[in-house]
């Protein structure tokens, strides 16, 4: 029992942070397991020393004094021991003796996560619920001359283009002249945003790729996977599934060395090139892996030392303006391929987005432009930028579009969106929406983690442990101890069944709109909002 | 649900013909307004083929107006039908000071002009005329093209029909398209009614056109000055129509490739499925979408029908060698030609455009999984 406490400026109680663990004596069979289980030791056996009185029912006697220990579990209050509201330990309590549970106020917590100086950081995405995008309706629904169709039954065509798109009659002209007509891939709108090889666990990443190849192989559906800034493990690159990947560059061009050597023996091309100049949980910062994550496996593709920290520039360094930057790494990636995949950059939400658009419409080689929105998750970043910076991605992407529209050059460089799609597990009403503002497709992540792998984090500051390697369900883990915990068939049998899904609830909006020919890209006719300055500055119907 | 009959013949018929067919098919249409295309005319104006035809409604001011502004384009009045209208309108049926039909002969500056000069120049006084009448609500104009007139009206078609004289023996020709109208979505303006116009294209639906809006956003930025107005969902068929000819120079059997194109297995084993591959992507703004019946006309007379992809409309195609009747409802078809050979009408399906060529011996149809015809 402590007796003399210590009370300093840093001293924090249970009462001060975020979650406080409940835990019951009277449930506990002291198996052990959660203090085991918890990736962050913030709970940990302990002895419990409790004073006893005893009185006798004859008041002649004297009431006796004694001490009893039990054995329990207590909560550390160090603010690096803090408990990150996983749950694993409930997970794993046989009795529900445990549980963590939300502070009734904000926490004191929040200001001592700076030990040494050193800023808070996390993974996950901006500890915001909700957004804008929920609230997006779907209020054009065909009645009135309309057969309604049938979700069910009727054939739909729900796919996109990546890739330049000439004007019709110019690709007629080359066509007919055996002209260079850019490369363009037919895939389905939903595609998995750039997570690593090295941010995720081997496990992870493989469950993922066979997902992926069981949708493209089995069920018909071309869904492609960005590979994130950490290169591509090597017999992948060798293998025909590598027409199912976009490889993506960054500006630490981790894993590249090994991806451009291997060109001479690919099978087939990649998917594409995503380059990526920002990314929306983190805008003008780099990429960051930690050094917990760097073992040996992730430095040998990578290409670096084991046990570093990998924190890539926020710039391309050999560049010094994003339109020089932009046009000679499309250039340079183009001739990499032999002008046979589509190139593409990446840059997270902003109000300068209009500039780098206006640049790619320019560039013939250009191949789209996917923009990540502040709800952007990543597997480490200061928190600061998670939850101050960057550009919702709404508004950004309408800009971009109807930027594009007043060019004439809508149909020609598809924008794809992230950041935030599916937050709320709305997945399929978020895409859509994105979609009839005027996105060729949808990038998603987190959710992706959510529902592939079990994903505990929230943006309510649960878990968010990513960064540091610890993840109790072994999505965002090096540690074989910790990765072993997922089995790769199991994630891939979930990516399929959220697809699947997904394709199913996507028809249920289209197909009561009236659309099933071609993806709604701009049917921004369709859509309604209760927010009056948001209907404004989107462009669609108010509706109360 | 509108009601669509075009009839192509090679002797001239009258128009009433066509209302009469519409009339028979009423149940489909609440008689909220009347659209009449006449192509390849007979009667007085036949003798002047390559004189444009203005057509509109005029009030007694934006006439002096219209004078005004042809005389100084240096345009002289050839020929004119003129429809006299009793006092009292039908119900329904808005009280117009003039129905216009007039020939002009073109100014003599124009003949060193070339034909796609001529043709732009004559869009551009349409338009002109059009945004004239807008200003001060005096004029409609609904065409200004040689051997081509116009007339629309809200109403009943046949009320319109009878009233306005349409049976007069001036007015036939040999290709004629008429829609009935169901108002729907859009507030009745007779810039909505079908059939719609450009440059000698025409077209007429029966449907709902749900890709409305993107379709017209990536119309209006193809820089043609004559893809405008889109006051109806349906009158975008007829630029796409235009684009897939002129723009691109393919033949009306591209045209469902363009608007509804084969999905890509299909394209896989289409013997130009390599072309139409390219042609969907690069055109993936123009596919249009929900239930549509599409009849129209070229500039060489050659009339067609297609279908949306899931052919969720009706719409038939029978007749004899020298006379075709394209109906949005077999009925409508009866009425017009009863005698016909009814074991060879037609109904096109998701797949098909059944075209009538301009000598009107045979309806042919046009597969979208058959080979295209060469380009030139």
């Amino acid at each position: 029992m402590q007796t003399n406490a210590e009370i300093t400026a840093s001293t924090l109680s249970i009462k001060d942070l975020p979650w406080q663990i409940a835990w019951s004596m009277e449930k506990c069979t002291l198996c052990g397991s959660c203090t085991a289980v918890c990736p962050v030791n913030a709970i940990e056996p302990a002895v419990f020393r409790k004073r006893t009185v005893e009185a006798a029912i004859n008041a002649s006697l004297r009431p006796v004094s004694g001490f009893k220990i039990y054995y329990g579990v207590r909560q550390r209050t160090d603010p690096a021991y803090r408990c990150v509201g996983c749950g694993m330990c409930a997970m794993v309590c046989p009795n529900d003796a445990i549980m963590p549970y939300r502070s009734d106020e904000p926490d004191k917590l929040r200001f001592h996560l700076n030990r040494g100086g050193q800023a808070q950081r996390r993974g996950g995405r901006r500890n915001s619920p909700g957004g804008l995008l929920d609230q997006i309706k779907f209020t054009r629904i065909s009645m009135l001359t309309d057969p309604a169709l049938d979700a069910g039954r009727h054939e739909f065509e729900l796919r996109t283009l990546l890739g330049r798109i000439l004007p019709p009659e110019e690709n007629m002209k080359r066509l007919r002249e055996h002209g260079w007509i850019p490369p363009v891939r037919e895939i389905y709108p939903l595609i998995i945003g750039g997570m690593s090889f090295g941010a995720l666990s081997p496990t992870m990443w493989e469950g993922l790729q066979m997902g992926i190849a069981y949708l493209n192989e089995e069920m018909g559906m071309p869904v492609r996977i960005s590979t994130g800034e950490g290169g591509c493990p090597p017999r992948l690159l060798r293998s025909r599934f590598l027409r199912y990947v976009i490889l993506q560059i960054a500006s630490g061009y981790f894993g590249w060395d090994e991806i451009i050597h291997a060109i001479p023996e690919m099978k087939v091309d990649p998917c594409a090139i995503e380059i990526k100049y920002g990314q929306g949980a983190k805008p003008g910062d780099g990429g960051l892996l930690m050094w917990h994550k760097v073992n040996r496996l992730i430095a040998a593709i990578r290409g670096v030392p084991m046990g570093v920290n990998l924190p890539s520039p926020p710039t391309h360094q050999t560049k010094y303006s994003i339109e020089e930057a932009v046009a000679k790494m499309i250039q340079s990636m183009s001739m990499a391929w032999r002008f046979r995949v589509p190139v593409y950059p990446k840059i997270s939400g902003t109000s300068t987005a209009l500039a780098v658009l206006n640049n790619l419409t320019r560039n013939p080689y250009a191949a789209g432009l996917a923009i990540d929105g502040e709800d952007g998750g990543t597997g480490a970043a200061y928190n600061v930028s998670l939850d101050h910076m960057g550009h919702p991605i709404a508004s950004c992407l309408r800009d971009c579009y109807l930027n594009l529209v007043q060019l004439g050059q809508q149909n020609e460089i598809p924008l794809f969106a992230g950041g935030g799609i599916g937050k709320s597990g709305n997945l399929a009403a978020n895409a859509a929406a994105l979609i009839m503002l005027g996105a060729s497709g949808v990038q998603v992540g987190k959710y992706v983690m959510q529902a592939a792998a079990g994903c505990l984090g929230s943006e309510t500051g649960r878990c968010n442990i990513c960064n540091i390697g610890l993840c109790p369900k072994g999505i965002t883990s090096q540690d074989p101890r910790l990765y072993r915990r997922l089995d790769p068939e199991d994630v891939a049998q979930r990516i399929v069944d959220m697809y699947v899904s997904f394709d199913t609830e996507l028809r249920k909006i289209v197909a009561p709109l009236g659309r099933s020919t071609s993806l709604p890209i701009g049917m921004s006719d369709a859509l309604g909002i209760s927010d009056k300055a948001a209907a404004d500055r989107l462009r669609i119907s108010y509706v109360v | 649900m509108c009601r669509l009959v075009a009839i192509t013949s090679d002797t001239p018929v009258s128009p009433m013909t066509a209302l009469n067919a519409l009339d028979v098919m009423r149940e489909g249409h609440d008689g909220s307004g009347v659209g009449l295309f006449l192509r390849d005319l007979g009667g007085p104006l036949e003798e002047m083929k390559d004189e444009p035809i203005l057509s509109g409604i005029f009030t007694e001011p934006g006439i002096k107006r219209l004078d005004s502004y042809m005389i100084n384009m240096g345009f002289l009045t050839k020929y004119k039908i003129t429809i006299k209208v009793p006092k009292v309108p039908p119900p329904g049926v808005p009280r117009r000071d003039m129905y216009l039909i007039r020939a002009y002969e073109y100014p003599e500056e124009w003949e060193e002009l070339s034909r796609e000069e001529k043709e732009a120049r004559l869009v551009g006084i349409r338009l002109t005329l059009q945004e004239m009448g807008r200003e001060n609500k005096d004029m409609i104009v609904f065409s200004f093209w040689p051997d081509t007139i116009m007339i629309k009206e809200i109403g009943d078609p046949l009320a319109v029909g009878k009233y306005l004289e349409l049976g007069n023996e001036k007015l036939n020709a040999r290709i004629i398209m008429a829609q009935g109208r169901q108002n729907t979505n859009y507030a009745i303006d007779l810039y909505a009614c079908h059939p719609f116009f450009i440059q000698g294209f025409s077209t007429m639906t029966n449907g709902e056109n749900t890709a409305f809006v993107p379709i017209r956003q990536y119309l209006r930025s193809r820089a043609e000055p004559g893809y405008t107005g889109f006051y109806s969902d349906s009158e975008v068929f007829v630029h796409i129509l235009h684009y897939t000819l002129k723009h691109l120079g393919l033949g009306v059997e591209a045209y469902k490739h363009v608007i509804t194109p084969l999905q890509d297995g299909d394209l896989e084993s289409h013997p130009n499925g390599e072309f139409l591959k390219h042609l969907k992507r690069t055109c993936r703004k123009l596919i249009i979408d929900g239930p549509n019946c599409v009849i129209g006309v070229l500039p060489d007379n050659t009339m067609f029908m297609a279908q949306d992809r899931k052919k969720l409309r009706p719409g038939v195609v029978g007749g004899n060698p020298g006379t075709y009747v394209f109906s949005s409802e077999v009925c409508g078809l009866d009425y017009i030609l009863p005698d016909r050979d009814k074991a060879s009408d037609f109904q096109p399906m998701h797949l098909d455009t059944a075209v009538v060529n301009p000598d009107r011996r045979e309806v042919s149809i046009c597969r979208q999984m058959q080979r295209l015809p060469r380009l030139h």
